[in-house]
């Protein structure tokens, strides 16, 4: 390491240290945006309000009672008329009634759902048929594989993470490059004897450690408070996000030699990377639904591959063998977009 | 010729069918305070960038501090100091942090950065805010600051590209005292500027015209060829017949 180097990160450090609330937001808000997804925003039906509608009482539908007491995803508003029930139903106090009839010796259900959510209706009329038809009646057995509890947490921490390295990557390099284009230093630092590239990793190194940082904060979160599972596979996640973050160091780089001002810089990083990211990358629509042009589309988005690979090191704890085909791709766009990002900065 | 720090002959660059700069020669010698002065538009700031390393000629030649601007752009940083006219700084470093910065960038040693530092803090009065961030100190202090980062490894040659843009006359007044105090130590001045009275503080002037060098003479020679009393006046007749502009 030579000392001309040292001093461009030092300074670099300086920069993101002197201006404490963005240095803040930016350890902060990863935290935060996992912690939301992991408790608050949720694709988990839980806390349905049902009323049951009874007109005996026997061994069974006691039973039937007792489990939806004390199921979690259940509140048992009470028992209900008929009238009762509907009426609870449009005020919006019940999600779902079920209704149980003697008729000769058979036992009639009824399950009433509010559909005006869809999903939440599905997942009732699957709970509550769960209910009715105890396990060894069945001839269907299901295995939830990898997520067994199927928390959506799970399927948000990669996304989240996917996201949150380009936002600070992408934003923050593409910024302080651009700001220093603004202010002029960048032609001061041009005109002196430093080649260029040591100017590009005395950019980079910081806002690769900054990164390397929060992506600790985040997996020690992950791990730790959302229960996701530890295993051997951590070491390779960490790599796998290494390799991102130098995707997304890369990204930031391209895009400070294409504008001028810190604002194109942060609506081009925000608009071209993040927005495509937050649709495309699978995090919330699955990305097998979509449209052929959309899939096509997606993969041209660095964060699909990397969300993919995440899961499965993550979630279905699968060894690197399974991920060789995203890395391989991850690897490639990285070169890419470095070697024109370089070139670009060279021959301004 | 060996006097001569810079030394340029038929320097010309084009931008495509565009002319920027059109067979310049001039020769600048050691301590000498050279104005380039032009229009906007009129190529200064292409020649400068190529006589800085930062772009490459598409003829001619030019020797800055002994080296070739084409074939040695390196060396020729090495040994030059360059000062922007927005007197760039990293405004939310200190004024010592900056300094030391640069120093380390033209590869200066710990033991001679110290010894430079206490040098300039001195020479320039700077002693008391050496410790404040640059974004808090006045405008004046900046460009005696950014003056001083661009001439802390002592270059052969300092380019000073509008340095009295957007200060008060005794500011620019005491930057002049400045400019000839590091002329007086050897160091040639090679700058541009818009106040042509300025250009009275030089030793010789050169005005480009639509990327030609019009003329080339010492103030006075100047006003005495064209019979006007300012060198304003001589600016205006070099630059009539001018085509381009910004």
């Amino acid at each position: 390491m030579n000392n001309t180097l040292i001093s461009l990160v030092k300074k670099e450090f300086l920069h993101i240290i002197r201006d404490r609330r963005t240095a803040l937001i930016t350890i902060l808000m990863p935290l935060v945006l996992l912690l939301l997804f992991g408790y608050a925003i949720s694709t988990e039906v839980n806390n349905i309000n049902v009323m049951a509608v009874i007109d005996f009482h026997s061994d069974k539908s006691r039973e039937i009672l007792k489990k939806m007491e004390v199921n979690s995803y259940f509140t048992f508003i009470g028992l209900a008329t008929v009238e009762e029930l509907d009426d609870a139903m449009k005020r919006g106090d019940a999600d779902a009634g079920l209704v149980m009839r003697q008729s000769d010796a058979q036992t009639e259900y009824q399950i009433i759902v509010d559909a005006s959510n869809p999903n939440m209706a599905k997942t009732a009329t699957a709970y509550l048929t769960g209910l009715i038809e105890p396990a060894g009646n069945s001839l269907v057995t299901t295995r939830t594989l990898y997520n067994p509890r199927l928390k959506s947490s799970y399927n948000f921490v990669p996304g989240i993470m996917g996201m949150i390295f380009i936002l600070v990557c992408a934003i923050m390099t593409s910024v302080s490059i651009v700001s220093e284009k603004e202010s002029g230093t960048m032609n001061l630092l041009l005109v002196s004897p430093i080649r260029p590239a040591m100017i590009i990793i005395g950019k980079l190194v910081p806002y690769f450690v900054l990164s390397c940082i929060i992506l600790a904060a985040m997996l020690g979160l992950s791990y730790g408070l959302l229960d996701i599972p530890l295993n051997a596979s951590v070491f390779n996640v960490i790599l796998l996000s290494m390799l991102y973050i130098v995707l997304a160091l890369s990204i930031g780089l391209l895009v400070s030699s294409i504008v001028s001002t810190q604002l194109a810089a942060l609506i081009v990083s925000a608009m071209i990377f993040m927005i495509p990211i937050i649709f495309f990358s699978g995090m919330l629509f699955p990305i097998d639904n979509m449209p052929q042009v959309l899939q096509w589309l997606s993969s041209i988005i660095p964060a699909r591959w990397y969300i993919s690979a995440l899961k499965k090191l993550m979630i279905q704890q699968l060894p690197v063998s399974y991920i060789v085909h995203e890395v391989t791709i991850l690897g490639f766009m990285t070169l890419l977009i470095l070697v024109i990002a370089i070139k670009k900065f060279k021959t301004r | 010729m060996n006097n001569s720090v810079i030394s340029v002959r038929n320097l010309t660059k084009r931008f495509g069918s565009f002319t920027a700069v059109d067979h310049i020669s001039f020769d600048v010698s050691r301590g000498e305070i050279f104005g380039f002065l032009g229009a906007n538009g009129a190529g200064k700031t292409t020649a400068m960038r190529m006589l800085c390393g930062l772009s490459q000629p598409s003829d001619g030649t030019g020797l800055v501090a002994g080296f070739d601007i084409a074939a040695n752009p390196e060396m020729v940083k090495r040994n030059i100091g360059y000062m922007s006219q927005k007197f760039s700084l990293y405004e939310d470093l200190s004024v010592n942090d900056n300094l030391t910065l640069f120093a380390t960038i033209y590869g200066m040693k710990n033991q001679e950065i110290k010894k430079r530092k206490a040098e300039l803090y001195d020479f320039l009065e700077m002693t008391d805010i050496k410790n404040s961030l640059v974004r808090d100190i006045p405008i004046g202090w900046k460009q005696r600051l950014a003056f001083a980062a661009a001439t802390i490894h002592n270059p052969k040659v300092v380019f000073l590209d509008e340095p009295t843009g957007g200060v008060d006359p005794i500011t620019r007044r005491r930057f002049w005292e400045l400019i000839y105090k590091v002329s007086s130590e050897g160091m040639t001045v090679f700058v541009t500027t818009h106040y042509l009275d300025e250009a009275e503080y030089c030793n010789r002037v050169s005005i480009m015209v639509d990327g030609r060098i019009k003329a080339l003479d010492s103030p006075n020679e100047l006003k005495l060829k064209y019979g006007v009393e300012t060198m304003d006046a001589v600016f205006r007749k070099v630059a009539e017949g001018a085509q381009r502009s910004e």
